[in-house]
């Protein structure tokens, strides 16, 4: 019986320090992703056959609208869009860069955050280049 | 010695779903359009006979600012203008019934503060011929504790009217000079 009571106390102790411990990260991890610096990019990114930057920017920002996407900031020079999302009560927020790749492409990243977390898996930014895709009637490109 | 682990049983029952809960895990396929998307494009998109975007632009500045929103942030050269505006958002019905129901505890959890987001976008439309505007409104309410309550994206068709409304209004103002 006394065992039996020691164990509880040993699994209560430890549950504590899991549940506890659970999502708190330090400050160190702010700059941390759990996948590598080269995925992301290529999860992320897409080039199109088009180097017209506003209308790639409008298109994006219509794409993001259509989404249900409310726009926040937007910057012609440096190609940024950024807009926020409320689903229930969590905040998604997303930033697309539009930038020129050589003469004859545009590379477009998008990265999303889901309330305090990186969204890093690769069907949720297909769904988006998909939907640009169509809004924009060219074909997204994987980069490596 | 026996009520000790009886209390530690009960403390690890919820532990336990704490832990099993967790953090909140990412969704899939949030950033896939849904059916109401045409619907919303209805809602919240105008056209207007002009190719003059520019002009369209310091109307919609105009209006955002007749219905009491302050500019945050804009690019003239994509279209894009963005306001916010705080409000109350105290619901008498609802301040009476959590009244009512819990006392002055569930009052402080009533709907007390709100600040409204308005997005607006212009562009030319695919003729080339018009101008598009789409507005969208979000808003952030805070309860009387001065937590938030909910966020949502807002649906009401009243809202939109009385935006296009106004902005019909002070184009046609400018328009004349007034």
């Amino acid at each position: 019986m006394k065992n039996i009571r020691g164990c509880i106390s040993i699994v209560v102790i430890f549950l504590m320090i899991v549940t506890l411990g659970g999502c708190v990260t330090p400050a160190v991890n702010a700059l941390g992703t759990s996948e590598s610096q080269v995925k992301m990019r290529s999860i992320q990114t897409r080039a199109f056959d088009t180097t017209d930057k506003k209308k790639m920017m409008q298109t994006v920002i219509s794409t993001m609208q259509d989404l249900d996407f409310v726009i926040d900031k937007a910057d012609l020079t440096l190609g940024s869009v950024t807009g926020t999302k409320f689903l229930g009560y969590a905040v998604v927020t997303m930033s697309v860069i539009v930038r020129p790749r050589g003469e004859k492409q545009l590379l477009v990243r998008a990265n999303a955050q889901y309330g305090i977390k990186s969204v890093e898996d690769a069907v949720t930014y297909q769904d988006f280049f998909t939907t640009l895709e169509k809004a924009i009637f060219l074909t997204a490109q994987q980069v490596d | 010695m026996k009520q000790i682990s009886k209390l530690s049983v009960l403390l690890a029952i919820p532990l336990l779903c704490l832990g099993v809960a967790g953090c909140e895990t990412v969704p899939k396929g949030f950033l896939k359009p849904n059916e109401a998307s045409l619907e919303n494009r209805q809602l919240q998109m105008r056209q207007y006979e002009t190719i003059n975007q520019e002009q369209i632009l310091s109307s919609v500045a105009g209006v955002l600012q007749d219905l009491g929103f302050t500019l945050d942030a804009s690019e003239t050269q994509v279209g894009f203008v963005a306001a916010s505006k705080k409000a109350d958002a105290t619901n008498v019905g609802q301040v009476f019934f959590m009244a009512l129901l819990g006392g002055a505890n569930a009052v402080a959890a009533c709907d007390a503060s709100q600040v409204i987001k308005a997005s607006v976008i212009t562009k030319p439309s695919l003729d080339g011929k018009k101008t598009v505007v789409r507005v969208t409104f979000q808003r952030v309410v805070w309860n009387q504790a001065g937590q938030i309550n909910r966020v949502e994206t807002i649906k009401d068709p009243a809202m939109y009217q009385k935006f296009y409304e106004s902005l019909s209004k002070a184009i046609f103002l400018e328009a004349q000079q007034i």
